[in-house]
C-alpha cells in the first residue's frame, strides 16, 4: 500500500483532535507513509507541524474560506496527480461535507462514518454502524482511491509535533467555488461539542423543564465535559437539536456518558451505546437505560447531581 | 421557485433492528416503514419556499412497491406531483449509482430544479452521501446539514450546522440543500390534502424510460461484507446508598475501577 493521506481540519488556528486521531488510524493501516493535506493558510501551517511522513499543502488566500464544491475539486486534482491509496477525513461537519464531494468526483467508494478500518491489499475493510448503531456493518471500500470518514474518539490522538517535508501546490487556474462560507457563527460557552466531546453529561424529560439543566451544566463543566439531550427534550424546546443524542441526533463514542432522567428509548439507546463507560441516574428503577449501565444510581436526580458534582470537585479529577 | 425534493421510505426508527440481525444480514419483513425523518424537514421547507415565492414542489423516490404510499403521505402535505423511481434493477443500488439515476429523473422533468431537498442522511444506512453525489452528478453545488435558508434571485444563503456554531454559506442556484434536524417543523397533512391524494396517480419510471443501461451502474458504492450486532453491555451494578454517599461511591469508582476520570 502507497501512501494514506488525511485530510486535516483546523479551528481556530489549531489541528482538531479528530484530526490527530486520523493519523493514529493511518498509521495502523500501514503503506508507505501518512500524508496531511491542507487547504488554505491555516491549515497548511497547522499541517507543517503535524507529526506525519509528509504534508501537501495549498496556501492560497482564495482558499482562506471554505467552499465544498471549491475545495473538492482542488483535492480531487490534487488525488489525480499524487495517486494515494487511501483518504481519510474526519467525520465531522466539514469531512462529512467534504469527503463525498471528493469521492463523487473521483468516482472513488467512501465509507461514512466509520469506527474501525483495516486493509485489504489495496482496499479498506471498514466498520460502521446503521440505524443509528443498532446493527454494524462491515464493507469492503475499493481503492482508487478507497475513502472514509472516521467518527471522532475512534483512536487515540497522534500527540506532538513533527516536521514532515512539505510540499506547497498551486490553487488551479479558474477557481470558482458556487458555495462559499461568508462567516461562522459560534455559539457562546466553552464546552464541546456533543458529536466530538470524550464526555458527555445528558439529561431527558426526568430533568423536569430546561431550568434545571443548570445542575447537568454544573457536572459537565466539572468534567469538561458536553451537554446532551434525549429527542424528548429536544422536540419540547428545552435543548438545541444540536445537542440530541441518538437516531435523528448525534451517535457518539465517549469514554464516559452520565445520563441523567432518560429512560432509554431504543433510539437514544442505539446513539450512546457504544460510550466507554455508561453511567445512569433515574428515579425509575425499571428504565431500559439501566440494562446499559455500568453504574447506575436509583433516585432523584435532582438531589444526586449536586453531590456527584462536589464530589467530583473535591477529588479535583478533569 | 421549482424545487425537487428526494424521499427514501425506511424502517420506523422505533424498530428493534437489533434483534432482525441474522447470519450476517438484516431481515426487515414486516417493518413498519415511514418517510425517512430528515426527508420530511426537506419537503417542509420546499413547501414553505414554494408559498413564499412561487413555483412547484416535485417529489421523486427510488425504491420498490411499497415506496408509493412514502409518496402519498408527502403529497399530502401539498407537494404539487410525485414520481416513483422504480425498477427490480435499482434494488440495493449504492449511492453512487443512485444519484446516476436520480439525475437521469431530474433530467427528464419538464422544468429544471432551482432547488433539489434531501434529508443529509436516510435513517437506515446513515450514510449521508446521496445529495452530495448528486450535486456532483448534477454539476450544481451542495450545501448539507441545513438550519435555515433564506432565497433571493439566483442565490440563497444558507446556515449549516457545525459542531459549535453554524457557517453562514452563500451559494449560487440552482443547487442541493440536505435538511438537518431544527430546519422546521414539518406540518400534519389535512383531510383536504389526505382525500386529494387517494385519486392520485405516481408515474412510475422504470430504467428503460429514464433511458439507463442498467449493466453500465455497476453497484455504485461498497460491498456488504458482513452485518452483525453491536456487542450487548451487561447491565452494571446499582449503587445503592444516600444521595451524598452514593455520589461519592460513584466518583470512586470512575477514577479507580472504570478509569475514565
Amino acid at each position: 500500500m502507497s501512501e494514506i493521506w488525511i485530510l486535516v481540519e483546523t479551528r481556530d488556528g489549531e489541528v482538531t483532535r479528530a484530526t490527530r486521531e486520523l493519523i493514529t488510524i493511518a498509521q495502523g493501516l500501514g503503506g508507505s507513509g501518512v500524508c496531511a493535506v491542507a487547504l488554505g493558510p491555516e491549515g497548511a501551517s497547522a499541517a507543517a507541524r503535524l507529526p506525519v511522513d509528509k504534508a501537501i499543502v495549498v496556501v492560497d488566500e482564495a482558499l482562506g474560506t471554505y467552499s465544498p464544491d471549491g475545495w473538492a475539486s482542488v483535492l480531487a486534482g490534487l488525488a489525480d496527480t499524487h495517486g494515494p491509496t487511501a483518504i481519510l477525513a474526519a467525520a465531522t461537519s466539514r469531512g462529512r461535507d467534504l469527503a463525498p464531494r471528493v469521492a463523487a468526483l473521483r468516482g472513488s467508494d467512501l465509507a461514512s462514518d466509520v469506527v474501525a478500518l483495516e486493509r485489504e491489499g489495496d482496499a479498506l475493510l471498514a466498520t460502521r454502524p446503521i440505524y443509528a448503531g443498532k446493527a454494524m456493518a462491515t464493507v469492503r471500500v475499493a481503492g482508487n482511491p478507497a475513502m472514509a470518514t472516521v467518527r471522532p474518539n475512534s483512536a487515540p490522538p497522534a500527540e506532538g509535533a513533527g516536521e514532515p517535508p512539505v510540499e506547497a501546490a498551486t490553487l488551479p487556474e479558474g477557481y470558482a467555488p458556487r458555495a462559499r462560507v461568508v462567516s461562522v457563527e459560534r455559539e457562546s460557552g466553552e464546552r464541546p461539542d456533543v458529536s466530538e466531546a470524550d464526555r458527555i453529561v445528558s439529561g431527558g424529560r426526568g430533568m423536569g423543564g430546561p431550568e434545571h439543566f443548570a445542575l447537568l451544566e454544573d457536572l459537565a463543566d466539572a468534567l469538561g465535559a458536553a451537554v446532551g439531550a434525549s429527542r424528548a427534550v429536544v422536540d419540547a424546546g428545552w435543548r438545541p437539536h444540536g445537542d440530541q443524542v441518538g437516531q435523528t441526533g448525534k451517535t457518539v463514542s465517549p469514554s464516559l456518558y452520565i445520563a441523567c432522567g432518560i429512560s432509554g428509548a431504543v433510539q437514544h439507546l442505539a446513539g450512546m451505546k457504544t460510550a466507554k463507560t455508561i453511567v445512569a441516574i433515574n428515579k425509575d428503577a425499571e428504565a431500559p437505560i439501566f440494562a446499559v449501565a455500568d453504574y447506575g444510581i436509583v433516585g432523584d436526580v435532582f438531589e444526586i447531581l449536586p453531590h456527584v458534582t462536589a464530589a467530583l470537585r473535591a477529588r479535583g479529577t478533569g | 421557485m421549482d424545487i425537487v425534493v428526494l424521499i427514501k421510505q425506511v424502517p420506523d426508527t422505533a424498530s428493534r433492528i437489533q434483534d432482525r440481525v441474522k447470519d450476517g444480514a438484516i431481515d426487515l419483513e414486516g417493518v413498519t416503514w415511514i418517510v425517512s425523518p430528515y426527508d420530511e424537514y426537506a419537503v417542509e421547507e420546499a413547501l414553505r419556499i414554494k408559498e413564499a415565492k412561487g413555483g412547484t414542489v416535485t417529489l421523486l423516490s427510488v425504491g420498490p412497491e411499497r415506496s408509493a404510499s412514502a409518496l402519498k403521505d408527502m403529497l399530502a402535505l401539498g407537494a404539487d406531483e410525485a414520481i416513483h423511481i422504480q425498477d427490480a434493477a435499482f434494488e440495493g443500488l449504492g449511492p453512487r449509482a443512485l444519484a446516476a439515476v436520480l439525475a437521469a429523473a431530474i433530467g427528464k422533468l419538464p422544468q429544471a430544479p432551482d432547488m433539489v431537498w434531501a434529508g443529509w442522511m436516510a435513517a437506515d444506512q446513515d450514510q449521508g452521501l446521496l445529495p452530495i453525489y448528486l450535486a456532483s452528478a448534477l454539476d450544481m453545488p451542495h450545501v448539507s446539514f441545513v438550519t435555515s435558508i433564506e432565497v433571493g434571485e439566483g442565490s440563497a444563503t444558507a446556515r449549516r450546522e457545525i459542531e459549535g456554531g453554524k457557517e453562514v454559506v452563500e451559494v449560487d442556484l440552482p443547487a442541493v440543500f440536505s435538511a438537518q434536524k431544527g430546519l422546521n417543523e414539518v406540518r400534519y397533512a389535512s383531510l383536504k390534502g389526505i382525500m386529494a391524494v387517494k385519486r392520485k396517480q405516481i408515474p412510475v419510471w422504470d430504467a428503460a424510460e429514464l433511458g439507463i443501461d442498467v449493466a453500465a451502474l455497476g453497484s455504485g458504492g461498497l460491498t456488504d461484507v458482513n452485518i452483525s450486532t453491536p456487542p450487548e453491555r451487561g447491565a452494571g451494578r446499582i449503587i445503592e446508598g444516600e444521595p451524598e454517599d452514593a455520589a461519592r461511591e460513584l466518583v470512586r469508582l470512575l477514577h479507580e475501577e472504570a478509569k475514565v476520570i
